[in-house]
């Protein structure tokens, strides 16, 4: 995974709360059997709008997406990751996320920042113009003007994110003890190993 | 004494495998359902590392999502290929990877196939008190027997494969009472729509919801797993419902539950998991169950619901202005008129099926409404879709299917179908679907489709009417 330590650049604008998974990659998208290629039908819906802010060639290619509460409720299909990883955003800003969409961010490497609105309100009026910093190490939002808003992010999440390190090899490092885990139980509950025919 | 724990604690605390200095706690995976569209990607990574199954024992794989519901085999008994090219390769990955990894698998032609969250608990394979986990996020629905289930995504689906743990932070509590006797005609999609309109869609983010009250008590496992699957509607980790003798005479004998003395013992386990007296949840919402109306939803949000005797809402009616923004957006979308009476509003489609209302119970209140009656005229396209093959079985072994066919619907093959987009059961662009799902997002039913959820009763009375009606006007 690449480690990701500042991300600096133009922001979507974008601001709209309860976008769901659906909206960021439709079902039919999901038909693949690799990762790659999926930006091309992130937000397909609202790119059918003229005028809209994806193809807008200001924020073209821009790194950071701003946007309102609940952000990426609804499926839990990491294709939505995987499509804003491939048009090339690797932060989001928003209030909330849904829970299982800021998993799947992270697990690909993308940052999700969580600030509160008055926040949002500022750096959408800031993305208008000019490009926004996200500092992980340091925990911050910045902008040219001289705004800073700190952020919280879990420990491990940061640790995991700044070293770009692969959380199942992480895991399978532990396998004695899932292995003690399953003895115990094992003996406790046998009756947990499914009956098959 | 020991400090009196939610179920939701209890499940918890028995599945730590490792409980690290920030609270994170590596978290044991009893039970793993796989199916084609979340999974490709994972069985890819464990190649690419030289990984494998650490316990194909503890999981499943069946198709669901993609798989067309028409004919599976033509009249010789032989498979019919699957025309869309990308359908087809999904279900071929699924296909070569479960025997490759030791995953047993239940595949498009078999009997038992069927909806992952239908098959699950059907098999005996979802237990109380079991941490279950599948790549997607109506796995919440497991909880309506007493199990920690909950959707991942697809790089979470490859940890359990290569660890049969997740790293997971533990989730805040909410208990969701609702008390009281429900009215007639209030199912148990009702009773979690009217949650989903009361909590909002994001009011359930961060905690795992236990449903309580003798409303919930008084459900068939059938109706728990219902209000469970949509947990998620309301942003919830997961939703829980403490395991009783309904549950355990549902289960017992299930092909893949414990047996005998087995029996015995995980029966007195799950009994104990049960919220002790006292026991403090992090917060607490009371619902009256005579508040409760057959229900149905108006905009792009489950939180969108209004009962079937209301009208369209005016979105300056809410006092949040990013939700009014929403709801104009949502009308708009909906093609719909604030003020206008819900039953006023045409549906030229029926679809009853879904992880949310595919069991026998939801086929059978269908045809108590449907018996003797015909679809109503502008309704061009209705279909019932079986949750599984064992569903399918028993509903025609109750003469259920004549009474679908008689009435003009069509009587499909079991699977996702019309819930999502994603297999050839599509809702055209501007036309609208009475359906029995679980989301009415935007272009969710195909692009440019209009859904209002309903239960299964409403949604038979609604092709008899062809709008949207209350069932309550067709009780004889």
């Amino acid at each position: 995974m690449t480690p990701v330590s500042t991300i600096e650049g133009k922001a979507y604008p974008f601001g709209l709360k309860n976008i769901d998974t659906d909206v960021i990659i439709p079902a039919h998208w999901l038909k693949t059997i690799t990762r790659a290629g999926l930006g091309r039908g992130a937000f397909e819906s609202i790119r059918k709008e003229p005028g809209n802010l994806f193809d807008n060639a200001d924020y073209a290619g821009s790194p950071i997406l701003i946007a309102g509460d609940n952000f990426g409720c609804g499926s839990s299909r990491e294709h939505a990751a995987w499509a804003l990883l491939d048009m090339g955003i690797t932060a989001v800003i928003a209030p909330s996320y849904s829970d299982i969409f800021s998993g799947n961010a992270f697990k690909n490497g993308i940052l999700t920042v969580v600030l509160p609105q008055e926040a949002i309100d500022r750096l959408m009026e800031v993305a208008q113009t000019d490009p926004i910093h996200i500092d992980l190490e340091n925990q911050s939002v910045t902008t040219p003007f001289q705004d800073r808003f700190s952020f919280e992010i879990d420990p491990f999440r940061k640790q995991c994110l700044l070293g770009g390190l692969d959380e199942v090899g992480l895991t399978m490092a532990q396998g004695d003890v899932i292995s003690a885990y399953e003895a115990k139980v094992g003996a406790e509950r046998p009756w947990l190993v499914p009956t098959t025919t | 004494m020991n400090q009196p724990r939610t179920l939701y604690e209890k499940i918890w605390d028995a599945h730590v495998v490792d409980r690290r200095e920030d609270g994170t706690c590596l978290i044991f995976i009893d039970r793993h359902l796989v199916h084609e569209v979340t999974s490709p990607q994972a069985f890819e990574g464990l190649r690419a590392a030289g990984r494998t199954v650490r316990r194909p024992d503890l999981t499943l794989a069946v198709p669901d999502h993609n798989l067309p519901t028409t004919a599976r085999k033509d009249a010789a008994g032989k498979r019919i290929p699957i025309a869309d090219i990308e359908s087809a390769q999904q279900l071929a990955a699924l296909e070569a990877n479960a025997p490759a990894f030791g995953i047993k698998y239940i595949g498009a032609t078999d009997r038992e196939q069927g909806i992952v969250h239908v098959v699950g608990p059907e098999q005996g394979f979802s237990l109380p008190g079991t941490t279950i986990v599948c790549g997607d996020s109506h796995t919440a629905c497991h909880g309506g027997i007493g199990a920690l289930a909950f959707g991942i995504g697809t790089s979470e689906v490859e940890h359990v494969l290569a660890t049969q743990t997740l790293l997971l932070s533990q989730s805040k509590t909410m208990e969701v009472r609702v008390e009281g006797d429900v009215g007639p005609g209030v199912t148990a999609k009702d009773i979690v729509l009217h949650i989903c309109g009361v909590l909002g869609a994001a009011g359930g983010t961060g905690y795992v919801i236990e449903y309580t009250g003798s409303a919930i008590r008084a459900l068939s496992v059938e109706g728990r797993l219902t209000v469970s699957n949509m947990a998620i509607e309301h942003g919830a980790r997961a939703g829980l419902i403490a395991a009783d003798d309904v549950t355990f005479d549902w289960i017992k004998g299930r092909q893949m539950a414990p047996k005998g003395a087995d029996w015995d013992a995980a029966v007195a386990w799950w009994r104990s998991l049960a919220t002790d007296p006292g026991a403090a949840y992090d917060k607490a919402v009371v619902i009256d169950a005579a508040d409760i109306a057959p229900s149905v939803t108006w905009g792009t949000s489950p939180e969108d619901v209004v009962p079937i005797t209301g009208v369209v809402p005016d979105p300056m009616s809410f006092a949040d202005p990013a939700k009014q923004v929403a709801a104009q957006k949502s009308l708009d979308y909906m093609g719909l008129t604030p003020g206008m009476a819900m039953t006023d509003i045409p549906v030229e489609n029926i679809f009853i099926g879904s992880c949310t209302n595919s069991r026998i119970e939801d086929l059978r209140a269908a045809a108590a409404v449907l018996k003797g009656r015909k679809k109503a005229a502008n309704v061009k396209w209705a279909i019932i879709v079986p949750g599984s093959g064992l569903v399918k079985e028993q509903a025609e072994a109750e003469g259920l299917d004549r009474i679908f066919i008689e009435a003009g619907l069509e009587w499909r093959e079991p699977g996702c179908s019309a819930c999502l987009a994603m297999n050839p059961d599509k809702v055209p662009a501007g036309e609208r679907c009475a359906s029995t799902s679980n989301r009415n997002f935007v272009g969710r039913q195909g692009p440019g489709s209009r859904t209002h959820l309903v239960s299964p009763a409403m949604a038979a009375a609604a092709a008899v009417a062809g709008r949207l009606c209350d069932v309550r006007e067709l009780a004889e």
